[in-house]
């Protein structure tokens, strides 16, 4: 099953390539430098889906007291981390040639970089707290606290750059995206999200393991 | 209800007694707020309209950080004294010691704060009388925010090796939106601008409030079980 999943994932991953780099058309005004967004997009999103689950677990959790779901939730808190990183980075490689700058405070930049370190400050929580109970129950509380406040960070750092400063980098709306453009980020948004589940089936088995061995 | 209400009560009666009588922390936390003044002033030159335009994050900044010192020893002395268990055998529904400890927290902050306010009102020149109500309003929103999560973090990260590190790491950045919508407000009501123009802000921090005080009421009872 785990085995199937990953020669999905690679498949995906294949095609993502194609459509990425082949099937899909150069970019009138970015050139070559959206493709980027092939992989930025998706990875976005697949970080989403990731802090999506971290609150599934923790409150299932603590309702249940099943430790697979606090293992659950600190895989998918990993494995949204990475996929926050991929966005930050490959977002500032493109902004680079595209905007003139590496990094920008823009409201979506800044909520996307506070998403990361809460996820970090939660991850180092779970670092430091050895009796696997406590450390189910207090990443839990940390994991909902996180999730609920992401609609408060997003407005607030909304209203703050909307009030400072009108966006003067991020220039015109974009045209609306071609269909060719679409399917490629649809492919490739299936790949990742591929690519995450045989992660995290992997990453979910490795700390059941642990769990077991551990004394 | 009015035994909920009693055991709130003990609890911050326990803590506000504590503190009358030792002084632990206030006395710290305002010679801790004078220093952050005098860096704030050297870190920034002597430049008047700088120091202005600066004044509102300033004045957050400082909250904060003295909320970090003070929040983050919430349950210290719970747990110096070897006291946890006392508080665990509460009976009846655990959310009163939360209730009971933000309550606390609250006080000893906002006591901090209005010290830090006056102490910036004399160094820095600046007419707070004329601005109080709204500020006071900015204030009292703000602070139930960054009570409400420090209270909720410290009952996590008081058993941990590395709580003064990990305390930090934890609520700074659930504090983003806090601070950028009290910083807005105070801009707003320092500079006399009305209210109703940063309505918004107050509506989020209102709003923020009430989701971190329900989150913390119903996980409270998770965290102290251990």
């Amino acid at each position: 099953m785990r085995r199937a999943l990953g020669w999905l994932a690679l498949i995906g991953v294949i095609a993502g390539l194609g459509a990425g780099f082949a099937y899909a058309p150069r970019e009138v005004v970015q050139g070559n430098v959206q493709r980027i967004m092939y992989l930025h997009v998706p990875s976005v999103l697949t970080a989403y889906l990731a802090f999506g689950l971290v609150l599934v677990g923790s409150i299932v959790y603590l309702a249940t007291r099943r430790a697979a779901w606090d293992r659950l939730a600190a895989s998918a808190a990993e494995l949204g981390v990475l996929f926050t990183g991929i966005t930050i980075v490959s977002g500032s490689i493109w902004g680079r040639p595209t905007w003139g700058t590496w990094w920008t405070w823009d409201a979506r930049l800044t909520s996307t970089a506070v998403l990361f370190i809460v996820y970090v400050g939660y991850l180092l929580l779970r670092a430091m707290i050895e009796d696997p109970d406590a450390r189910a129950r207090s990443a839990a509380v940390v994991g909902i606290v996180g999730a609920a406040n992401m609609p408060i960070v997003h407005f607030s750092v909304k209203w703050w750059r909307a009030l400072h400063q009108p966006s003067t980098i991020l220039g015109p709306e974009p045209s609306p995206i071609s269909p060719e453009i679409r399917l490629a980020l649809l492919v490739n948004w299936i790949a990742l999200t591929l690519v995450f589940a045989y992660f995290l089936s992997r990453r979910v088995e490795i700390a059941r393991l642990e769990a077991e061995g551990a004394p | 209800m009015t035994d909920y209400a009693r055991r709130t009560w003990f609890v911050l009666w326990k803590d506000l007694l504590t503190e009358r009588r030792s002084k632990e922390n206030l006395n710290a936390l305002f010679f801790f707020s004078l220093l952050l003044l005098f860096l704030f002033q050297f870190a920034l030159g002597p430049d008047r309209r700088s120091l202005e335009a600066a004044l509102p994050g300033l004045l957050w900044l400082g909250f904060i950080l003295a909320g970090l010192l003070g929040l983050g020893r919430s349950f210290i002395a719970e747990r110096d004294n070897d006291c946890w268990e006392g508080l665990l055998l509460t009976p009846g529904d655990k959310s009163a010691i939360y209730l009971g400890k933000l309550v606390g927290n609250f006080i000893l902050m906002a006591v901090v704060e209005l010290v830090l306010l006056v102490l910036f009102g004399f160094f820095f020149g600046v007419a707070l009388w004329p601005v109080a109500a709204p500020l006071a309003l900015v204030l009292l929103l703000g602070t139930t925010g960054l009570a409400a999560v420090g209270t909720l973090f410290a009952a996590i990260t008081a058993q941990l090796r590395a709580r003064e590190l990990l305390f930090p790491v934890l609520l700074l950045p659930a504090q983003v939106p806090i601070l950028l919508a009290a910083v807005s407000a105070t801009d707003a009501a320092l500079n006399g601008t009305p209210l109703a123009e940063a309505a918004h802000w107050l509506k989020l921090l209102a709003g923020a409030d009430l989701v971190y005080i329900v989150i913390g009421l119903l996980t409270f009872e998770f965290i102290i079980e251990g």
